[in-house]
């Protein structure tokens, strides 16, 4: 059964949520029913469960820290080469899980491992052969998640390795939380430090490798952010979904967005703004809080393909007056 | 202008190609500094090949290339085609500053002084008031022109320019060349591929007429006539998909000789005729005097 494993799994036993007081509240008569109402649906949640809290913090970490590292992902064309990377660090959690069993440390480890191995790996191929970055990639995270899958039936041992396909937002016990915000914190630096290489190595590398040896820098530099914040993404939302908040509100802000500022900033915003409603929708509605916080997203992501004046209708539309030059 | 010594490209029996098939084949040459040299032959004859190789982009497969007195990030180099991402979300202001990448590096922050030359810079070019516009709504001729713009910021004393002229309109083709001669008159070294022999004729001083073997260097009146032009045609058809190893130790002589770039004293040559070649050998050249 998949849902007892997605909303039950065991955190610390002060956070271990109840849903008690809340339908206790909800059963006395509020004294004036509209704006209270408001208030208790978005923000009482937060405000009455260290649980939510956590959550929250943990979103708001991963917006500041995966999601511009999506941006460059998106901005590189490769959007989907996160989901063949969350493939690739699968075996390394599920080796650390095996091997020391549900320990946050071993399983960090071994995701990082793993995924390192098949980016440098990759990487070299790229930069060594005729192979593009995408072949190089898709060969590497193939033969990670095969190797990882035929480990784990060598042990002969029935994983249960939901909670690492879909992730725990709503049980993030203390070093947990402490290790997306420290893997957050590590990639705003990077970032700053990287930042006007890898647009380089993003806009035109045959420039940067001609005037600088930063190119291989920016180069693996990236992909290292991208692989430990993957490894972040899975605590809270899963491999599978930790690719959702890189790439939807990347996406999204790219529609509405003209110059880079501008995205990462609305990107962090839209992230952080669908970590929150997940969250919330989550809460009421009694659903596991990985696939929400991803569904918000793409909430996000429609409404600007819609509303954009990069989204689908922008084009489309009869023109008013065309303007002078 | 540059404190530093100008630099001097100095071949010496290279060969540059690509899986054992040479491109650029025992090309010797010494190009002076502050030479404008046009860089011409058909197609497929090495030119592109011959800058990227001086670019340090591909490695020689035999002899060697020697950047005398070229200071570290003293070479700039204008890729035919280029790697740019046009979709990227950045401005032509920041293009063109990338060009300052050797003053500020990957950390340091633009002056008012280096906005200042930024913005000079985009002028020159003809781009005014195209700083704030993304790079993506540029057409191909304003693209080229902000390459430019970039180049000069880049303030190489040596410039490799890959065919800049390939598909831009005539006026475009004018202020570019009209940068390019004033580089020159900075005392620059440029290496150009141009396809347009009239423009050759009217602007280039020197030419190095290529196809895949080395065919002249020299004074561009003495490069370009009919009969070098031709054997440079009938050469570059010449490919052999199973080609025997190449033997050959001896360079070749080019046919009027590095020596001839800008002096008047040019020796009377013998052509080499002492090497064991396949290609035929020209006939005795016509109206061909040394000035």
């Amino acid at each position: 059964m998949v849902t007892p494993i997605l909303t039950r799994i065991p955190g610390p036993a002060a956070d271990t949520p109840t849903r008690e007081p809340r339908r206790a509240e909800r059963c006395t008569p509020p004294l004036r029913p509209r704006l209270p109402h408001v208030t208790d649906f978005l923000i009482s949640p937060f405000t009455e469960f260290a649980f939510m809290r956590r959550a929250l913090a943990g979103c708001l970490a991963l917006a500041l820290g995966a999601t511009p590292v999506g941006v460059f992902l998106l901005l590189r064309r490769m959007s989907l080469m996160g989901d063949a990377m969350s493939h690739a660090i699968l075996p390394g959690a599920a080796l650390g899980y095996l091997a020391f069993g549900l320990s946050l440390g071993a399983m960090t480890v071994g995701g990082i491992v793993a995924g390192l191995v098949v980016v440098f790996a990759a990487g070299l191929v790229t930069r060594a052969s005729v192979l593009k970055e995408d072949a190089s990639l898709a060969a590497f995270y193939l033969l990670s998640l095969a190797a990882g899958v035929m480990i784990v039936s060598l042990r002969g041992r029935n994983l249960d390795l939901l909670h690492v396909l879909f992730g725990s937002v709503l049980a993030l016990d203390d070093a947990s939380l402490l290790l997306i915000a420290s893997i957050a914190s590590v990639t705003l630096v990077c970032l700053a430090v990287l930042f006007r290489a890898l647009v380089m190595e993003c806009f035109d590398p045959a420039f940067l490798r001609g005037v600088s040896r930063w190119s291989p820098v920016a180069h693996y530099g990236f992909l290292m952010l991208v692989v430990i914040n993957l490894v972040s993404g899975f605590h809270a939302l899963g491999t599978l979904m930790a690719v959702g908040i890189m790439i939807l509100p990347s996406a999204a802000a790219r529609l509405w967005a003209k110059g880079l500022p501008v995205l990462l900033l609305l990107a962090v915003l839209f992230a952080f703004g669908s970590g929150a409603a997940g969250l919330l929708l989550s809460f009421h509605a009694d659903v596991p809080a990985g696939p929400a916080i991803v569904l918000m997203c793409g909430v996000v992501y429609f409404v600007s393909l819609l509303a954009a004046p990069g989204g689908v209708l922008a084009g489309r539309l009869p023109v008013r007056r065309h303007l002078e030059s | 202008m540059h404190d530093t010594v100008l630099p001097m490209i100095h071949l010496d029996n290279l060969t540059l190609g690509y899986d054992r098939h040479p491109a650029v084949h025992h090309l010797s040459a010494e190009i002076p500094a502050g030479a404008l040299v046009a860089v011409v032959g058909p197609n497929g004859a090495g030119k592109s090949t011959l800058l990227k190789g001086l670019a340090g982009e591909l490695r020689p497969i035999g002899g060697r290339i020697v950047l005398s007195g070229l200071p570290p990030s003293g070479l700039a180099y204008l890729p035919q085609r280029g790697e740019i991402d046009h979709s990227f979300p950045v401005s032509v202001f920041d293009v063109v500053a990338m060009g300052l990448w050797r003053e500020i590096g990957a950390f340091g922050g633009l002056s008012r002084d280096q906005r200042g030359r930024v913005r000079a810079a985009l002028a020159a070019v003809g781009m005014a008031g195209f700083e704030s516009r993304p790079i993506g709504s540029l057409s191909g001729g304003q693209l080229q022109r902000a390459r430019f713009a970039r180049l000069m910021l880049q303030d190489a004393p040596l410039i490799l320019l890959d065919e800049p002229f390939a598909a831009i309109d005539s006026r475009t083709v004018e202020d570019l060349v009209r940068l390019i001669l004033a580089w020159h008159a900075e005392g620059r070294t440029i290496l150009t591929v141009v396809h347009d022999f009239d423009q050759v004729r009217r602007h280039f001083p020197t030419a190095l007429l290529l196809a895949r073997e080395p065919v002249a260097f020299g004074p561009t009146a003495e490069v370009l006539t009919p009969e070098r032009l031709a054997r440079a045609r009938r050469l570059s058809e010449a490919f052999d998909e199973h080609a025997h190893e190449c033997q050959l130790e001896v360079l070749p002589a080019l046919e009027i000789g590095a020596a001839a770039v800008g002096h008047a004293e040019a020796p009377a040559h013998d052509h080499g005729h002492g090497h064991p070649h396949p290609h035929p050998h020209p006939r005795p050249r016509r109206g061909h005097t040394h000035p």
